[in-house]
C-alpha cells in the first residue's frame, strides 16, 4: 500500500521539506462493483468493524459506505469518555475487553488518538447510591478491572473545587476508575480509517445507501447514490439511523432515536484533571488537552433525528454544573451540538445476525457508544467473519427483549429514552 | 495619544482610569477597553494559542479573536473577556493572558520557531512511544500549554439570573434594518422586543458616518429609539445578545447587566440569561468583515478596515498615524476619506481589483496585493506587489477588508445550511431556515443603508403577516444606496510566508493545504484536523476564508466544497449565566415535612430522600456515633414506642365507580375484593413485567381508595395511574389526585403505640375494633383525621394522618405521648434496620431489574385478572432458577460485618465475575438479634436456605462467610403486628 | 419547544414528560402472543419525519396528549387528548 508510517522522525523530515510530502491518511477510491463485505456507516463502529475484519480475519475486500464524511456521526459528537464500569454480566466483559483494546490502540493503528487514562470519578450523594456504586465497583474488580471507593475526605483532596458545603445533594464520596479517561474522538475514526485503508479496505464517502437488495431471504448487496454494489455480507452499523437502514430490509428494530447534547467551553488553563460524573441529575465533565471543558447531560428526551437540542436540557446541564462545581461558572460555553442516539429498551446494544441471511446489525449503543468502538468492531467483525457471536458480546442479541433476557443497567425498564 | 479631537460618541467630560498589565491608563466614558487601549497607543494585547505570536486588536466587536483578557474585580477574575465588548469603567483592571513571564517577553514564543514541525495534526503522528509516556510526559506538557485564560479553583459567587420574556415580534439587531423592522412592527401595536448586543442602538450608523433622512445616522437612530422607547408595547434591550434559535419560537439571549459598571448596585446580576418566546422574529444582526490571508497578516496593527473606521468615528481613536488599506471591495475606500479628514496619513489603498476606483485624495494601487509585513511586536511596514513590482511602505496600521459575511448564524441553529451568493461572495440565509425568522439588512446580504432600511420594513411585514397582522408600512427614509462591488480575494498567491486564517488558533493557509493533501478534504475534516474555527471567535472571522482556501486547493467551487454552519451559542455564554439559579440549594426544589422544625430542634441530621429531607437519627446526650442512636431507637420501637414522620410517601386519592377496576389493573393482586375500612399491601409492575413499586392501599368507601407509594416512586406511580385511566381506559369513571402534600402522616410503632394514640384521640381505639390492616376516620381535638393500622416495623403499628396544617401540632402531641410511654422519635436509620429485620422491601431491593418472582411474590400476581405487566412478567427470562432471588444473610464466620454492594460467591470459589452468584442490597445491625443482617439476591436463593456463602466486598475489603435464610429474620409469623 | 395542551393551551416543553411512540395506546390483549407484545413494548417504526407520540402534561393539568409532529424539523402539526384518541380507536 505504500502507507506512510508516522513518527517524530517523519514529522522532522516533512517539516524540513515544507510539509509537502505528507500522503493521504486514507484513500478515496471509486466503489468496486462487488465486495465480500459491505459495512453501512463510516462512524467509529463501522470503521473499527472494517479494521478488525481485515486485521483479525484477513477479510480485506471490504467497503465502508458513508453517506457524508467519515466520523460525521456520534464518534465526532460525544464527550469522549472511555470507561469499563458496567456491572451486569454480558456488559462487564464486553467493556472490559474494549478498554484493553483502547490501551493498545494507538500503537496498533499508528495514529495518536490521545487516549488519556486520567481517571473517572462517579460521585454519589446518598448511602443508597453509594451501595449501588459499590455493587458496580465490585463487579468491575470481579471482572479484573479497577475500581476504588473514595470517601468524602479523600475526594476533597483530589477534587478540592467541588461544592462540599452547599450543594443541593451533598457529596458523600465517589467511585474511582483509574483506567478510565478520555480520547480525541475524531482521531479514533481517522485512526481506524487509516488502519483499515492500509489493509486494503475501501472507504467510500458521500455514498448513501438507498436500498438493501435481498433475494430469497439472502442479502445480495446495496443500492447507493453512487450505484448498486453487490456484497456477500452486509453489516448495518448506522447508530441513530439504524432504524431507517433496517427499514430498507423490511425490519423493525427495538430502537428509538433521540438527541443528546454536548457542550464545550472556551479554552482555559488546566483545572479539571479527571472525568467527573455527578450522581444526582445527569452531568459529566472533563477538560480537553486544548483546555476546553467538555461536558454533557441527559437526552432531550423526545424522539428526533435533528442533531440539535433545546434549552431546557441545556440549562439543566449548566445548573447541575453550578451546584456541583461552581468554579466553572466563569467559563463560557463556546459550542453546543447534538448527536442522534440509538436508544434500546434496556440501554444495552445489539450485535447480531438478522432474520435475513448475510445481513448483520450493530446498533443500540444509546449514548455509550464511544468507549465501545474498539470492542464493537472487534465483535461485529468476529460475527460477520465466523457467523458466531464473539463470547464477550454473546448477550447482545436481538431476541433478548422478547425472551426477557434484559441487560438494564439503569433499571428504568422498557422506555427507550430512560436509559 | 491616538485620540482625535471632535470625533466620536465618547463623553470627554468623564475621564476614567484603568489598569492593563499593571500600568495605569485613562480613557473616557463610552470607550470600550479596546478603544481605550488603542487611544493609549497600546498595540500588543495578547498572544496566540499555539505559537504565542504577538497579537493586537483586530476587530471592534464580539467576534474579536485576539484581545482576550482577564478582568480582575478585586481578585475575582473572569478569563477570556473580549476587550472590544468590555465597556470601560473607572478602576477597571485587566491582565493579558497566555504568556510567561510577560506579554512583551513570552518565552513560549519559542513554539513559533518550531512551527514547521507543529503544523496541522502533528500530534496525531507522534507521542505514541512508549504508550505509558502519554499520561506521564507528553500529555502534561501539552496540557501545560493549553487554554488561554486561567480559571481559579474557587467557587464562582457571581450573581446571575434567568428570566422569561414573551413577545409577538423579536427584532435582533438595531442597525438601520433592525430599527425599521422594530418601528414597522411596533406601530401596529404588537408586542416587540428589540435586542441589541452593543451598549447602544444604531449598528453601523454609530460609526459609518452615513446620513439617513437628511440627518446624521446617529441622530436618526436616536430619534427612532426615542419613539420606540415611548411605546408601551416595545421593550428595548441593549447589551443583549441573542445567542440561540430553538424550536417553537424560543430564543436564548444574554444580557450583560452590570459588568460595565464601576460600582454595580448590590442586587444587580452580572448577567441575565433570557428565554424569549416570540411568534415571529427579524434577524437584523448585520455583517462581519473578513480578513484576507496574506503573509504575516497577523501582526499587531493589522486590523479590520471597519474596525479602524469604528475606532475613529465612534471612539475618536486613530488606530494608526500612517495607515495603508488593503481591500477587494469599495467599502474600504470610505475609510481613507475618514482617516484623512481626521488628520492621519493614508499611505495608500492596495486594491486587488484591477478596475478599482481611483481617488484624487490618496494613492490607489489597483490590481495590487500585500505580500508581507514587517515589525516585531507591531507592524512597521507593509510589502506591496503592484504591476509586477514589489516594494515596501512604512505604516503603523494596515486596515484590511476581504468583504463582508452576513451574520446569519442564528439561521443555522436549526440545521439549515445557508446558500452561496456570488454577488456578495458569501453565504446568505435561506428563507424559512428557522420558522418565523426573517432576515433583513446586511444579515441578509443587503449591503447599502438604503437597502437595509427597505429590507427592515419588508421583513417586519413578513413577520407580521405570519402572525396575522397587516402593517401599514412606514415610509423608507432617504439614505445612501452605494453599490457593494467585490472581487473574491481569499489568499494572496505566490507570496512567501505564513498567512493566517484563524488568528487565535494559529491556523494558516499552509495547514489547510496540508489537510487537503492528506485527504482531509471535507470542510468538517479540515476544521477538525487543523482546529480552524475552533477558537473562541467560533470561526466568525475565518471559516469562510478557510472554506474558500480549501475549495481552491482542491479545485472545487465553494458551494461544491461545502457550506459552513454555526451552532448555539452565537457568542460564548458563561456557564454561570445559563446555569443561573443552580448554585447550592437552587439546583432542585426542597420539600419539607410538617415536622421539620421540631425535628431540627432535636438536632437530627438530615438526609435527602428524593427532594424531601428526612431525619437520619435523633442523637441523645452521651451518644457518640449514629449507630448508638440507631440501636437505641430500634430497641425503643421494639420495646415501647417510636414516632416517625412518613408524610413523604406518595398518597394518591382515587375515587369513582371504577376505582376498584383501576386498582385491579395497576396492582398484581386484587383490590376490588378489599372491604371498606380495610388496607391491603399491593405490588405494582411496569408493563415490561418488572416491579415498579409497592405500598398499601386503603378502601375508605365503596368508590373511594387511598393509595400510598414509596417516596421515590410517587411521581412515577401518579403518571402511571393517569396513563391507565386516560390512555388505556378512558371509558372508566374514576378520578385520581395526588394528596401527598395535603396530609401529614406519622407512624406510631411499638407495643405501646395504642396507648400513645389513645392519649390523643377524641375517641380511643380498641384492638378488636381496629384490627391489623384496617383503617378509619378519627378525630384529634375535633380535627378530622385518618387512622391506618399498618406496620413497616413489624410491631403493633398505626399511621395517623391529619390535614397538613395540623401536622406540626400532631407531631408534637405524638412525641409527648411517646416520651410518656418511654418512647420517642426514630429516624431513617432505625426505620431501615426495623424493616430489614422484617425482610420488608425498599427500592434498594426493587431497583427496577427485579421481578415479583425474584422477591418471592410470584403468587401475588393474580391469575384471575389481567394487570399491567402481567403478560410480560411471564417471559422466560423473568422467571426460573437462573434468576437471583431475595434471601436473608447473616454472618456466621469470624468476620461479623456485612456490607451492601458486596457480591456473593460459593464458599471456596474465586471472587471473579464468572463465579458471582448474587449481591447484597441492604444491611443493618440488629440490636435485637445482636447480629448484622443482610438482604441479598442470590442465584436460585429460595432453594438454598441454610447454605453457607461467601460475601466479598473488594472495595471495602470485607469478606464474610454467611448463612442464607429467608428474608424475614424477626417475628416470622407476624404476631407482633397483629396483636 | 412549545406544545399545545388541548386543555391549558400552548406551553413550554419543560412542563411535559415524554414517554415515546403513541403505540403505547394500543395495548395488546393478554393472550395476543409474544410477537404482539414485543411489538408493543420494544419495536419501533422510529420514523424520520411525521410521527405520533405521547406526552404527559406533568407540570400542568396531568393530561396525556398525543402529539403529531416531525422528527426532522420538530414542527408540531396537531395535538389531542390521548383519551379521545383511545376512545376513537385510532
Amino acid at each position: 500500500m505504500g502507507a506512510m508510517r508516522y513518527s517524530a522522525w517523519q514529522i522532522l523530515k516533512q517539516g524540513l521539506t515544507g510539509n509537502a510530502g505528507w500522503k493521504p491518511i486514507w484513500r478515496s477510491p471509486e466503489p468496486s462493483p462487488e465486495y465480500d463485505v459491505i459495512i453501512i456507516g463510516g462512524g467509529g463502529h463501522g470503521l473499527s468493524t472494517a479494521y478488525y475484519l481485515a486485521k483479525n480475519h484477513g477479510i480485506t475486500n471490504v467497503a465502508v459506505l458513508e453517506k457524508g464524511y467519515i466520523g460525521s456521526g456520534n464518534v465526532g459528537r460525544n464527550t469522549t469518555i472511555v470507561r469499563a464500569n458496567y456491572y451486569l454480566p454480558g456488559n462487564s466483559e464486553f467493556y472490559s475487553h474494549s478498554l484493553k483494546l483502547w490501551e493498545g490502540l494507538e500503537a496498533d493503528f499508528n495514529f495518536n488518538a490521545m487516549f488519556s487514562q486520567r481517571g473517572i470519578i462517579n460521585l454519589f450523594h446518598s448511602d443508597g447510591q453509594r451501595d449501588a456504586f459499590v455493587r458496580r465497583g465490585n463487579a468491575m474488580v470481579n471482572q479484573g478491572d479497577d475500581a476504588r471507593l473514595l470517601d468524602r475526605g479523600e475526594l476533597r483532596k483530589i477534587l478540592p473545587y467541588l461544592d462540599y458545603d452547599q450543594a443541593r445533594f451533598p457529596i458523600y464520596g465517589g467511585l474511582y476508575h483509574a483506567r478510565g479517561g478520555s480520547a480525541r474522538h475524531d482521531a479514533v475514526a481517522w485512526g481506524y480509517a487509516r488502519g483499515a485503508d492500509m489493509r486494503g479496505v475501501d472507504i467510500i464517502q458521500n455514498c448513501e445507501v438507498t436500498g438493501i437488495s435481498i433475494e430469497n431471504g439472502r442479502v445480495t448487496g446495496v443500492e447507493t447514490t453512487r450505484g448498486p454494489i453487490r456484497a456477500k455480507k452486509v453489516g448495518m452499523v448506522a447508530a441513530g439511523r439504524s432504524g431507517r437502514v433496517a427499514a430498507m430490509a423490511g425490519l423493525r428494530l427495538p430502537i428509538e432515536s433521540h438527541v443528546l447534547q454536548a457542550f464545550v467551553s472556551e479554552g482555559i488553563k488546566p483545572c479539571i484533571d479527571h472525568v467527573i460524573s455527578f450522581g444526582m441529575g445527569h452531568f459529566y465533565i472533563s477538560q480537553s488537552d486544548k483546555g476546553g471543558l467538555v461536558f454533557g447531560g441527559d437526552l432531550d428526551f423526545y424522539a428526533t433525528y435533528a442533531a440539535r437540542g433545546n434549552l431546557p436540557m441545556v440549562e439543566h446541564v449548566m445548573e447541575a454544573g453550578m451546584t456541583l462545581m461552581p468554579m466553572i461558572g466563569k467559563a463560557k460555553v463556546l459550542r453546543s451540538w447534538g448527536g442522534i442516539m440509538d436508544m434500546t429498551p434496556d440501554g444495552s446494544p445489539i450485535i447480531d445476525k438478522t432474520p435475513i441471511d448475510g445481513l448483520y446489525v450493530d446498533a443500540g449503543w444509546c449514548y455509550g457508544g464511544f468507549k465501545a468502538v474498539p470492542a464493537s468492531g472487534w465483535c461485529m467483525a468476529h460475527l460477520m467473519a465466523t457467523d458466531r457471536p464473539h463470547d464477550v458480546a454473546r448477550n447482545f442479541r436481538l431476541d433478548r427483549f422478547r425472551q426477557g433476557n434484559l441487560m438494564d443497567e439503569e433499571g428504568t425498564g422498557s422506555q427507550h429514552n430512560l436509559h | 495619544m491616538m485620540r482625535v479631537a471632535g470625533r466620536g460618541l465618547i463623553d470627554r467630560e468623564t475621564p476614567l482610569g484603568f489598569r492593563f498589565d499593571g500600568r495605569e491608563y485613562s480613557g473616557f466614558a463610552g470607550d470600550t477597553l479596546a478603544s481605550a487601549l488603542l487611544a493609549n497607543g497600546v498595540r500588543l494585547v495578547g498572544r496566540s494559542f499555539k505559537y504565542h505570536r504577538p497579537r493586537g486588536i483586530l476587530t471592534a466587536g464580539s467576534e474579536e479573536p485576539n484581545a482576550l483578557m482577564e478582568i480582575d474585580r478585586n481578585g475575582d477574575i473572569t478569563p477570556n473577556v473580549r476587550a472590544t465588548v468590555q465597556e470601560l469603567h473607572d478602576g477597571l483592571v485587566a491582565h493579558s493572558q497566555n504568556r510567561w513571564p510577560s506579554l512583551s517577553n513570552d518565552l513560549m514564543a519559542v513554539n513559533d520557531l518550531l512551527s514547521p514541525f507543529l503544523g496541522a495534526g502533528f500530534y496525531y503522528k507522534t507521542f505514541m512511544w512508549p504508550s505509558a509516556f502519554w499520561e506521564k510526559l507528553y500529555e502534561p506538557v501539552i496540557r501545560h500549554a493549553a487554554g488561554l485564560g486561567r480559571m481559579r479553583r474557587v467557587h464562582d459567587d457571581t450573581r446571575n439570573e434567568k428570566a422569561f420574556a414573551h413577545c409577538d415580534v423579536l427584532v435582533i439587531g438595531s442597525g438601520p434594518a433592525g430599527l425599521m423592522a422594530a418601528l414597522t412592527a411596533a406601530r401596529t401595536g404588537v408586542d416587540v422586543i428589540l435586542a441589541e448586543q452593543d451598549s447602544d442602538f444604531g449598528g453601523q450608523l454609530l460609526w459609518s458616518g452615513e446620513t439617513v433622512a437628511g440627518q446624521p445616522g446617529t441622530e436618526w437612530a436616536s430619534d427612532i429609539v426615542r419613539e420606540l422607547g415611548a411605546m408601551d408595547n416595545v421593550r428595548l434591550m441593549r447589551r443583549t445578545t441573542v445567542t440561540g434559535a430553538y424550536d417553537g419560537g424560543v430564543y436564548g439571549a444574554l444580557e450583560r447587566v452590570s459588568q460595565h459598571l464601576a460600582t454595580p448596585e448590590a442586587d444587580m446580576p452580572a448577567e441575565t440569561f433570557w428565554r424569549i418566546t416570540t411568534r415571529s422574529a427579524v434577524l437584523a444582526a448585520g455583517a462581519i468583515e473578513r480578513p484576507v490571508a496574506f503573509p504575516m497578516n497577523d501582526r499587531p496593527g493589522v486590523m479590520m478596515s471597519s474596525a479602524v473606521q469604528q475606532y475613529l468615528n465612534r471612539f475618536g481613536v486613530l488606530a494608526g498615524k500612517r495607515v495603508a488599506i488593503f481591500a477587494n471591495n469599495d467599502g474600504a475606500h470610505r475609510l481613507a476619506d475618514d482617516l484623512m479628514a481626521a488628520g492621519a496619513t493614508v499611505a495608500g489603498v492596495i486594491d486587488s481589483r484591477a478596475d478599482a476606483p481611483r481617488s484624487d485624495a490618496f494613492r490607489v494601487w489597483p490590481g495590487a496585493v500585500v505580500t508581507g509585513t514587517k515589525g516585531r511586536q507591531a507592524i512597521r511596514s507593509v510589502t506591496i506587489r503592484s504591476d509586477g513590482r514589489t516594494f515596501q511602505e512604512e505604516v503603523d496600521c494596515l486596515a484590511m477588508s476581504g468583504g463582508w459575511n452576513p451574520s446569519l448564524h442564528l439561521s443555522c441553529h436549526m440545521n439549515t445550511r445557508p446558500e452561496w451568493s456570488d454577488d456578495i461572495q458569501s453565504f446568505v440565509p435561506r428563507d424559512d431556515a428557522v420558522p418565523g425568522l426573517f432576515a433583513a439588512g446586511a444579515a441578509n446580504g443587503d449591503m447599502s443603508t438604503r437597502a437595509c432600511l427597505n429590507s427592515g420594513i419588508a421583513s417586519a411585514k413578513s413577520a407580521l403577516k405570519r402572525i396575522g397582522v397587516t402593517a401599514k408600512a412606514p415610509k423608507s427614509p432617504e439614505a445612501e444606496d452605494r453599490r457593494y462591488v467585490i472581487a473574491p480575494l481569499w489568499e494572496v498567491s505566490n507570496a512567501k510566508g505564513r498567512a493566517w486564517l484563524d488568528f487565535q488558533n494559529d491556523v494558516t493557509t499552509k495547514d489547510v493545504h496540508q489537510a487537503a493533501r492528506e485527504n482531509m478534504q471535507s470542510v468538517e475534516h479540515m476544521k477538525r484536523y487543523t482546529t480552524q474555527g475552533m477558537a473562541t471567535d467560533q470561526g466568525k472571522n475565518s471559516n469562510i476564508n478557510a472554506l474558500a482556501v480549501l475549495a481552491d486547493t482542491t479545485g472545487r467551487s465553494i458551494p461544491e466544497t461545502g457550506t459552513t454552519t454555526f451552532r448555539p451559542p452565537y457568542v460564548p455564554v458563561s456557564i454561570a449565566a445559563m446555569g443561573a439559579g443552580g448554585r447550592g440549594k437552587g439546583f432542585a426544589p426542597e420539600r419539607f415535612t410538617t415536622s421539620h422544625d421540631l425535628t431540627d430542634q432535636q438536632k437530627a441530621p438530615w438526609i435527602e430522600a428524593g427532594l424531601w429531607y428526612r431525619p437520619s437519627y435523633f442523637p441523645e446526650a452521651g451518644e457518640k456515633t449514629w449507630r448508638e442512636s440507631c440501636d437505641r431507637e430500634v430497641l425503643m420501637v421494639r420495646n415501647s414506642v417510636g414516632v416517625s414522620d412518613v408524610s413523604t410517601l406518595g398518597k394518591i386519592d382515587i375515587q369513582g365507580p371504577d376505582a376498584a377496576r383501576l386498582l385491579d389493573m395497576a396492582y398484581t393482586n386484587m383490590f376490588s375484593t378489599l372491604k371498606t375500612g380495610r388496607v391491603r399491601y399491593g405490588l405494582m409492575l411496569r408493563e415490561d413485567g418488572f416491579v415498579m413499586d409497592d405500598g398499601t392501599t386503603a378502601r375508605l368507601g365503596d368508590n373511594h381508595y387511598l393509595m400510598t407509594t414509596t417516596t421515590a416512586a410517587a411521581g412515577q406511580v401518579m403518571r402511571h395511574l393517569e396513563f391507565i385511566t386516560q390512555c388505556l381506559h378512558p371509558e372508566w369513571d374514576v378520578r385520581i389526585i395526588s394528596v401527598t402534600d395535603q396530609w401529614a402522616q406519622f407512624a406510631v410503632a411499638g407495643p405501646r403505640a395504642r396507648a400513645v394514640l389513645n392519649g390523643i384521640l377524641d375517641k380511643p381505639v380498641e384492638d378488636a375494633d381496629f384490627p391489623f390492616m384496617s383503617c378509619g376516620d378519627v378525630a384529634i381535638g375535633g380535627i378530622a383525621g385518618r387512622l391506618y393500622r399498618i406496620s413497616f416495623s413489624g410491631e403493633l403499628g398505626y399511621e395517623i394522618a391529619v390535614p397538613a396544617g395540623y401536622g406540626e401540632s400532631l407531631y408534637a402531641l405524638l412525641l409527648a405521648g411517646a416520651r410518656a410511654e418511654g418512647g420517642g422519635p426514630y429516624g431513617m436509620e432505625a426505620l431501615n434496620v426495623l424493616r430489614i429485620e422484617k425482610g420488608f422491601l425498599t427500592h434498594a431491593e426493587i431497583d427496577g431489574r427485579v421481578t415479583a418472582f425474584d422477591v418471592g411474590m410470584g403468587a401475588m400476581v393474580s391469575p384471575r385478572k389481567d394487570c399491567i405487566g402481567k403478560t410480560a412478567s411471564e417471559r422466560p427470562g423473568l422467571n426460573g432458577d437462573a434468576r437471583c432471588q431475595l434471601v436473608g444473610i447473616r454472618p456466621t464466620g469470624a468476620v461479623k460485618q456485612l456490607t451492601a454492594g458486596a457480591h456473593l460467591f460459593a464458599e471456596r470459589a474465586a471472587a471473579v465475575r464468572e463465579n458471582s452468584e448474587g449481591w447484597v442490597t441492604s444491611v443493618g445491625y440488629s440490636p435485637v438479634l445482636e447480629s448484622y443482617l443482610g438482604l441479598a439476591f442470590l442465584k436460585n436463593g429460595r432453594a438454598r436456605h441454610g447454605e453457607k456463602i461467601r460475601l466479598v466486598d473488594h472495595l471495602r475489603e470485607v469478606e464474610a462467610i454467611c448463612e442464607v435464610s429467608g428474608p424475614v429474620f424477626f417475628d416470622p409469623d407476624g404476631g407482633r403486628a397483629r396483636g | 419547544m412549545r406544545i399545545k395542551c388541548p386543555i391549558c393551551g400552548e406551553r413550554d416543553r419543560r412542563e411535559y414528560y415524554y414517554v415515546g411512540d403513541a403505540i403505547a395506546l394500543r395495548r395488546p390483549e393478554p393472550d395476543a402472543g409474544e410477537e404482539a407484545w414485543d411489538d408493543y413494548l420494544h419495536l419501533r417504526d422510529n420514523p424520520a419525519g411525521r410521527t405520533r407520540d405521547l406526552w404527559y402534561h406533568e407540570m400542568g393539568c396531568s393530561a396525556w396528549i398525543v402529539v403529531e409532529r416531525d422528527t426532522l424539523t420538530h414542527e408540531i402539526y396537531d395535538t389531542g387528548l390521548a383519551s379521545a384518541v383511545t376512545k376513537a380507536g385510532e
